[in-house]
């Protein structure tokens, strides 16, 4: 690891003040870390937001679920509150990773970040997230552009993800079983206003699969689905899943996705 | 006192372990001691052409850089193939020399070119980037299979090959496949894999200025071993100035059994810059060089009759060495492959085959099990592939073929002391509940899901061992084990063997046979191993050896305290030693019912005269003190042998394989604790399991390892095992005076096959290779789903 610069912000109006092209805020660190000390990111300034009491807990309103950016898996897998609001976030979140990684890594981070495999991403587009900033508000929609990339300004902080209360939702993933992400993950979600269906680890970004959303926008039941057609085109390919594979998948897991809703 | 062996005492490792005071070579730090950071070859294949080191000797903390060129002028010897093995033809095998540092030429990812030391582990890595290697890069030759018609890595080795060894009789097999009703056969590519010992290699090196002696703290399988290839090869000091620790070792599996370049390279350096030296190797490291394991291309065909009784078998395989051959190398896809691949039946004629490769990857050594898995996992392959095309019950062709009277004489080269093979089965039967299969399996398709049952007889030759044998068979060394028991004037035992934990908890099993054999309380024994400066000699733990040879060492040499004990009793009873009876820790005169402890005869044995209340005079001809030693050779291997079973659940429209239940019958003879046995079946279950569901070790066509950290190489993990159902029957070996085989490999042996037979179960037959991963599962649903549509 080469060295760095380690600050504590105190807000986040100085965590974005520190923050520069070459810096990289540290949330739980899950991947950050793992980046700097195999060699592949290093940074001059390495911006610790943990200590910024604004930036985690969890609130329910009526119709949505806010969750602070350092919030951790754990914390989310375990809330009462989530639970009982939205059940199949809470198990998203239970599913990430491992213990250790749970206990450290955080939602913030984790869409920030913006991985292909990244369960979050699937539920910010299911659930119609809202991703605040310091200064700005953007929908879950615009907000993830592609691969590791997101809309984020560098000295953007993420400062809350507001997600709305669906009627019904469920989130089904085929993890890798190496390292335990999602080959792929549907997340289907049932609002008043309209069906989403999430999918991450397919493509090289998140992505709202309107074919499968409008086929059970007719007909919500697994059925509905045996007739849409998914093309394996764009999707990813490696060691242990092909994109024809993966493009399968997709459907098999909407299903159970549906079933289990 | 109640007998130790066969009880479950609780492991004395565990407290250390489990509060994380274990001592590992990377908790050694010495005063002043320097960091090393090894430059690797990026490519699979490249002649050198420069290593310029001019600016990294300037960047800060730099005490030294050394490269292939300095170990060409101390004269520093490479790393050595242990088994010398023979070609069909009579010639030898063909083996490239492999220095420490390479100078003129690169074989593999990773291969070492240069080290850095440097005052800090982060000026050592600053440095280490600005070594610049001019590398002329060449094709690589990555592809087992087509290795022998590719362009040659190592001068003068023609078309790759090592050696084209044959076992058996081709004649008599072609005879014998002339007579039969069919013919099965059989191509299946056993899977490269990584051992991940969860403690990487590392190796902390002290060098002593006043007395020039080296000391070398490292992660090894059998430290004396390294002492002696390192001082007889490696040419770094004489024995007597390099003593060889390994001390704590968090696991081995067969990759710590080499001595590697860095410990070579480490320990001759820090006599060359006087100044102690640490590496301890990242895991990309371990991925990229440790040795990798398995990696065969097989064609196996076997003779049967209508009935299902076995006429001969064929065996023709490619074995991987990758790019070196290391200690075990040559011998791992030849004798400890070719003789097991007949399994544990009456098989009238059979031959094995093996061209041994070299390849541009890490060289490929034993791994838990070494060729007994390559060869269980053909042969219980093709026995359920001929069940099937008989049309007969896989526990019926194996109970048909079993041979049923021992000393059994196996076909290639064993001769098997004891055993019941049938009882195991059976029992595996039952435990299994192998009848009630057709209702679960009537359940799991109203699930919409499929069930497959899977079945594994197997035997394995392990206690690797005898000398002659061994010998005779090409192994550079004798395979004894030697032990030293000695008791301290007021009473403990200290035991020092030549055997090595690095999981298999010998402090524990070793202090329960002691405590039999003399009477004292386990707590009062303590077991010392892994140093060259401690006890006699030791050539190391592989092969579940410790038991079954270094073991008896221990348990002859507490024999010979005994005996010694008695004629200092007899002495001190004033009666003949032969009137002297030893049970339970005290020496007892029947006719005067004197006695006196094991604890006062050693306590006199040291005080030899009379002085006072002192009254022990040793008898004429023996030398005061009791300490013993013994070297033990066993007459043969040991044979354990055991039948597996097991249930997958697949789900077709995932292709997802849930192990449902597997069962473990095993024959391990005498078993000396049930609770550490049981552990060593369910580590070795779960390595089996992993190269059969998860684990692969892939190449690209450049030679880069694609599969070189956790990201991407699927280690088993608890969550995807079930509980294991452990049985055990008893025919015990008559080679030893304890009558135990060993255990620590037949999990790993048994377990690919019965999943993989299980899941192919479930396929309806359909062939998949190795590891039933779930995209290929998947797709033979698909294919099976149309086959059955077709049909219909
Ligand atoms: C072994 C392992 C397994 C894993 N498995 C999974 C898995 O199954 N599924 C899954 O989804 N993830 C998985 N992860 C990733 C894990 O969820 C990470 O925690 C997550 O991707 C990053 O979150 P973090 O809090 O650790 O972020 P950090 O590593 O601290 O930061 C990551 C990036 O996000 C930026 N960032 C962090 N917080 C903010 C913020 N508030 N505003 C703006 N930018 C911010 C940082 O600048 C940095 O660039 C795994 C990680 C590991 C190590």
């Amino acid at each position: 690891m080469k060295t760095f610069n380690y600050h504590s912000a105190k807000d986040v109006k100085e965590a974005s003040k520190l923050a520069s092209s070459n810096s990289a805020f540290l949330a739980g660190g899950m991947t950050t870390i793992p980046s700097m000390k195999l060699g592949l990111a290093s940074y001059k300034d390495i911006i610790d937001i943990k200590r910024i009491k604004k930036l985690t807990g969890i609130k329910v309103s009526g119709k949505t679920v806010t969750i602070g950016a350092t919030t951790k898996h754990s914390e989310v897998a375990s809330s009462k509150d989530v639970k009982k609001a939205i059940p199949s976030l809470a198990a998203l979140a239970e599913g990430i990773g491992d213990p250790q990684v749970r206990n450290r890594g955080t939602i913030g981070g984790s869409i920030a970040n913006n991985d292909p495999a990244a369960d979050y991403p699937s539920a910010c587009i299911a659930l119609n997230a809202t991703i605040h900033t310091n200064n700005r508000s953007i929908d879950a929609e615009k907000f993830f552009r592609g691969m590791f990339e997101t809309c984020l300004k560098s000295t953007e902080v993420i400062e809350t993800i507001e997600f709305s209360i669906p009627e019904k939702s469920s989130y089904q993933k085929l993890p890798n079983p190496a390292s335990r992400y999602a080959i792929i993950g549907v997340y289907v979600a049932k609002h008043k206003t309209g069906i989403n269906v999430g999918v991450t680890g397919a493509k090289s970004c998140v992505y709202n699969d309107k074919d499968l959303a409008g086929a059970l926008t007719k007909n919500f039941s697994s059925s509905a689905i045996d007739s849409v057609k998914i093309s394996s085109s764009g999707m990813n390919s490696d060691i242990h899943a092909s994109s024809d594979y993966r493009a399968n998948m997709v459907k098999a897991f909407a299903k159970k996705a549906v079933d289990a809703c | 006192m109640a007998s130790l062996v066969g009880s479950r005492v609780e492991r004395k490792e565990d407290k250390r372990f489990l509060t994380g005071k274990g001592r590992y070579t990377s908790d050694i730090n010495i005063a002043n001691q320097t960091y090393a950071i090894f430059i690797r070859s990026p490519h699979a294949r490249a002649k050198i052409k420069k290593i310029d080191t001019s600016k990294a000797l300037k960047s800060s903390g730099v005490v030294e850089i050394l490269t292939g060129e300095h170990i060409a002028q101390d004269k520093i010897g490479g790393l050595i193939a242990g088994w010398a093995i023979r070609s069909e033809d009579g010639s030898e095998m063909k083996c490239p020399a492999n220095p420490p540092l390479a100078k003129d030429s690169v074989n593999f990812v990773g291969d070492p070119v240069a080290v850095v030391f440097a005052e800090t582990l982060d000026e050592a890595r600053a440095a280490a980037e600005l070594v610049k290697v001019d590398y002329k890069v060449l094709k690589a030759v990555s592809n087992l299979g087509e290795a022998m018609n590719s362009e040659a890595i190592h001068d003068g080795i023609d078309k790759n090959l090592c050696y084209d060894w044959l076992l058996g009789d081709r004649q008599k097999t072609k005879e014998a496949f002339d007579k039969a009703d069919k013919i099965i056969k059989l191509d299946i590519v056993n899977n490269r894999l990584i051992p991940n010992a969860m403690e990487p290699r590392a190796c902390v090196i002290d060098y002593n200025t006043a007395s020039e002696e080296i000391t070398c703290y490292t992660t090894s399988q059998n430290p004396h071993l390294s002492r002696l290839i390192m001082s007889a090869f490696g040419g770094v000091a004489p024995e007597n100035k390099l003593r060889v620790v390994a001390p704590d070792v968090g696991g081995g599996f067969g990759s710590k059994i080499n001595l590697y370049n860095e410990e070579i390279v480490c320990s001759w350096a820090s006599k060359k810059i006087e100044r102690p030296i640490k590496w301890v190797a990242e895991r990309t490291e371990s991925f990229l060089t440790d040795t990798h394991g398995r990696d065969h291309i097989t064609h196996a065909e076997l003779a049967v009759t209508n009935d299902g009784k076995f006429l001969g078998f064929k065996n023709e395989t490619i074995a991987n060495l990758g790019a070196y051959a290391r200690v075990f190398g040559t011998v791992t896809p030849t004798y400890l492959f070719g003789p097991c691949a007949t399994g544990v039946y009456i098989m009238p004629a059979a031959y094995s085959n093996v061209k041994a490769v070299y390849t541009n990857t890490a060289p490929v050594d034993a791994y838990r099990g070494a060729g007994r898995p390559e060869a269980t996992y053909t042969i219980e392959r093709i026995v359920d592939k001929a069940a099937m095309e008989l049309g007969m019950d896989p526990i019926e062709i194996r109970m048909k073929n079993f041979p049923t009277e021992f000393p059994f004489k196996q076909t290639l080269v064993h001769q098997i002391d004891s055993g019941d093979y049938v009882a195991g089965l059976n029992k595996a039967k039952e435990m299994a509940d192998y009848d009630g299969f057709s209702t679960r399996k009537k359940e799991s398709e109203s699930k919409g899901k499929l069930r497959g049952i899977g079945v594994t007889s197997y035997f394995e030759a392990c206690g690797i061992a005898p000398s002659p044998v061994v010998m005779m068979l090409g192994c550079g060394v004798g395979l004894w084990e030697s032990a030293e028991v000695r008791f301290n004037p007021t009473g403990q035992v200290t035991v020092y063997t030549g055997s090595h934990s690095h999981g298999q908890s010998h402090q524990t099993t070793f202090a329960q046979i002691a405590a039999d054999e003399l009477g004292v309380p386990i707590e009062n024994i303590d077991v010392v191993h892994g140093d060259t400066d401690k006890g006699t000699f030791g050539m190391g733990t592989y092969g579940s050896r410790s038991l079954t040879v270094g073991g008896i060492a221990i348990v002859n040499a507490c024999k010979k305290i005994v005996n010694k004990g008695k004629r200092i009793a007899a002495k001190m009873l004033e009666a003949s030693p032969d009137e002297v009876d030893f049970k339970n820790g005290e020496f007892v005169v029947a006719k005067s019912n004197k006695k006196k402890t094991i604890g006062e005869v050693a306590f006199a044995s040291y005080l030899p005269g009379v002085r006072d209340e002192v009254k022990s005079p040793l008898p004429e001809g023996d030398e005061p003190g009791l300490i013993e030693s013994s070297f033990f050779d066993p007459a043969n291997f040991s044979f354990p042998a055991g039948s597996h079973i097991c249930e997958v659940e697949i789900d077709p429209e995932t292709g997802h394989v849930k192990l449902d239940k597997y069962t473990a019958v095993d024959d391990f003879g005498t078993i000396v604790n049930p609770l550490i046995v049981e552990g060593q079946v369910h580590g070795g279950l779960a390595q089996g399991i992993g190269q059969a569901l998860y684990e692969n070790a892939q190449y690209d066509d450049s030679g880069q390892l694609i599969t070189a950290s956790y990201m991407d190489y699927t280690m088993p993990r608890a969550d995807d095992l079930p509980d294991f159902n452990l049985g055990f029957t008893c025919t015990k070996a008559t080679t030893n005076p304890l009558g135990v085989k060993g255990c620590g490999e037949a999990g790993t042996i048994a377990a690919t096959p019965t999943v993989m037979n299980a899941v192919i179960n479930a396929l309806g037959g359909k062939e998949i290779s190795l590891p039933a991963t779930a995209e290929k599962v998947w797709k033979a649903c698909k294919e099976m789903k149309k086959t059955n549509a077709e049909a219909a």
